[in-house]
């Protein structure tokens, strides 16, 4: 049942939102599998139900019905503590908006995910700043958010989202702060640092310019999946 | 990620530091406000406090405080001392009188005599002299404050004599009696030097003091001694209370100060209550990504208290400081605010009231952060 070239598995997922006396469905019957090992980009239109899916995927929201299996593990039948764990051990973020701590140095930030799993702080910044300066930013470990542009950030919220070694890395609109120059570079990062033979990378993204990182595309409207296409993906960022 | 919490905390220096003094002013103002309170209350009852070697205080059964004097006669002392259990009882005169100085100074004084032979009930401390100069002719001990109110500037010393009621006296002592609710001196004297000194008159003795036999229950010797002899008799705990009691309940004292401090703890909760709200709804994004990124909500709780917990006892220690400097302060720059300190009893109720009103600040803001949809972080 269970490929392990499959990093995550939708089954007919449905997720609906009271609305006044009734319900909007917003997902319907959502098929979709993910495989490990590719950066796959969600696209559509606003509203069309690209975060919700996103959200069902990272164990944020729970699906109306139908199944979500990341990494073999059957997400939807875990109960609301083991999915914040299984989020803690197995997913990392990436936003639009960062979400860095401001009070916190490039290397804390990027730190969180090992300090939440009990990590000590000092320890976990050591591995944190390993990977900041894989990324480049050996030069600025010690700064604040509010020190670093936007671009950095983004890296910073890389960082914080590999440093745990996840399975599976979540990206939110990660280029839509960011002018086209800053983008391109932090997806350049995101795709060399974070694609592994046994993580997936999904990216939701309005940003056409950015389609030519994709492995795969997936296009969303009116809550379903119209089309998933692969790599060559290049034409599309042109035409764009 | 209580490191992280802290930080988090200290890293909005602006509304930390504003937390921290609403906890303070709300602290000073509370602890202050209650211990002047407590202090004041306790002056009411200052004569019966020095009077330490007494156990019981008998009175016309129409007495409700210390400074309501019924004058019993003298034969009352001997059916006091009648009652079986009582070890000693002697005679305490209390009364209020005018005290002229050679350089004409007219001065309203508390009056207070002793028993003649024992001179039972003189405080306890004295700065200068000793109580048995009380046996000399003429003699009398005043406090220290009313010494220098009397004769300001002048260092307290013996000898300098006052007239009382047309009667010559000479103070041969100085006390450091406890402040009274008024700010008049306190003179001890002999017990017949005090009937002369007011005027003689039919019934003069205002208490008896009674001191029960080792190992008696001075409440059932109080009773046994209400019931033989028809007198009221309280333990001087239970007289101490009955005096402070009507202070409280037939003056606007304690409204007044209840008032006060009402005000330090709603002004308190509400400058707390308010600022830390708007810094958790200001982080409130980044505890949604911290929720997002796997940290239990019960992590989330622990952090947002542990900052409450770190702003309510920085705050606290230094509001509970500056009352403490103040009543350090109050006390040497005027002896008529002797007495007033800061007791331990409000120390530990304040920071009880501290942590109410962190528990208040922090309810809306807990709720806030536990409902929090983690989803939140996938809203641009």
């Amino acid at each position: 049942m269970t490929d392990p070239a499959i990093a995550v598995r939708c089954n007919t997922v449905t997720k609906s939102f009271p609305a006044g006396d009734g319900v909007v469905e917003v997902l319907h019957g959502i098929d979709f599998d993910v495989p490990a090992g590719e950066l796959t980009m969600l696209v559509g239109p606003s509203g069309c139900g690209k975060t919700t899916l996103i959200s069902i995927i990272a164990g944020i929201l729970t699906p109306t019905s139908g199944e979500i299996e990341i990494c073999g593990s059957p997400i939807t039948q875990m109960s609301d503590a083991a999915k914040v764990a299984f989020r803690r051990a197995h997913v990392g973020f990436i936003f639009q908006q960062y979400n860095l701590l401001p009070a916190l140095t490039a290397a804390e930030n990027a730190a969180i995910p090992l300090v939440a799993a009990g990590m000590p702080m000092a320890r976990a910044a050591g591995s944190a700043a390993a990977i900041l300066e894989r990324i480049g930013m050996g030069a600025h470990l010690s700064k604040l958010p509010n020190q670093l542009s936007g671009g950095q950030q983004q890296r910073v919220a890389i960082a914080r989202a590999l440093v745990h070694a996840p399975r599976l890395i979540v990206c939110d609109e990660p280029t839509a702060a960011l002018d086209a120059d800053s983008g391109q570079i932090v997806l350049e990062i995101l795709k060399n640092a974070t694609i592994a033979p046994d993580r997936a990378v999904i990216v939701v993204t309005h940003d056409t310019r950015i389609y030519s990182f994709a492995d795969r595309i997936a296009s969303m409207e009116d809550g379903r999946i119209r089309a998933v296409r692969t790599a060559p993906l290049a034409h599309l960022s042109e035409a764009a | 990620m209580n490191g992280v919490a802290l930080r988090i905390l200290l890293g909005d220096r602006a509304k930390y530091i504003g937390l921290i003094f609403g906890i303070a002013f709300s602290t000073m103002l509370m602890s202050n406000q209650i211990s002047i309170f407590a202090g004041l209350m306790l002056r009411t009852a200052g004569q019966i406090l020095d009077a330490q070697e007494a156990d019981i205080w008998v009175m016309d059964p129409r007495v409700e405080y210390v400074d309501e004097i019924e004058p019993m006669t003298d034969m009352q002392l001997g059916r006091v001392r009648g009652v079986d259990g009582v070890d000693w009882a002697v005679p305490f005169f209390k009364g209020l009188t005018v005290a002229h100085t050679h350089d004409g100074m007219l001065q309203q004084i508390i009056l207070l005599g002793v028993d003649d032979a024992t001179l039972t009930g003189v405080a306890p401390r004295l700065v200068l002299g000793s109580v048995e100069n009380l046996k000399q002719p003429d003699a009398m001990i005043i406090d220290r404050a009313g010494f220098q109110f009397m004769w300001p500037g002048e260092e307290p010393g013996l000898g300098k004599v006052v007239e009382l009621n047309d009667h010559r006296a000479v103070i041969v002592g100085i006390s450091d009696a406890s402040a009274p609710f008024t700010t008049y001196p306190v003179v001890y004297t002999k017990y017949s030097n005090a009937r002369n000194y007011v005027g003689r008159t039919r019934k003069q003795m205002s208490f008896v003091l009674v001191h029960a036999r080792p190992g008696l229950d001075t409440h059932q010797l109080a009773q046994r001694i209400t019931a033989e002899t028809g007198l009221k008799a309280l333990t001087w705990r239970d007289f101490t209370w009955a005096t402070i009691g009507y202070y409280l309940k037939r003056t606007g004292i304690p409204v007044n100060f209840g008032i006060t401090v009402a005000l330090g703890f709603i002004v308190g909760a509400a400058v707390v209550g308010q600022t830390f709200y708007i810094f958790v709804l200001e982080n409130l994004r980044q505890f949604g990504a911290l929720k997002a990124m796997g940290v239990a909500n019960g992590t989330i709780l622990r952090m947002v208290l542990l900052q409450a917990m770190v702003v309510a006892g920085i705050g606290y220690a230094i509001g509970i400081g500056l009352c403490a400097g103040f009543f350090e302060i109050t006390s040497r720059v005027s002896i008529n605010l002797r007495g007033f300190e800061l007791p331990w009893e409000v120390a530990v109720g304040t920071a009880c009231t501290v942590l109410v009103i962190i528990v208040i600040a922090s309810f809306a803001s807990l709720r806030k952060v536990m409902v929090v949809d983690p989803a939140i972080v996938f809203r641009g």
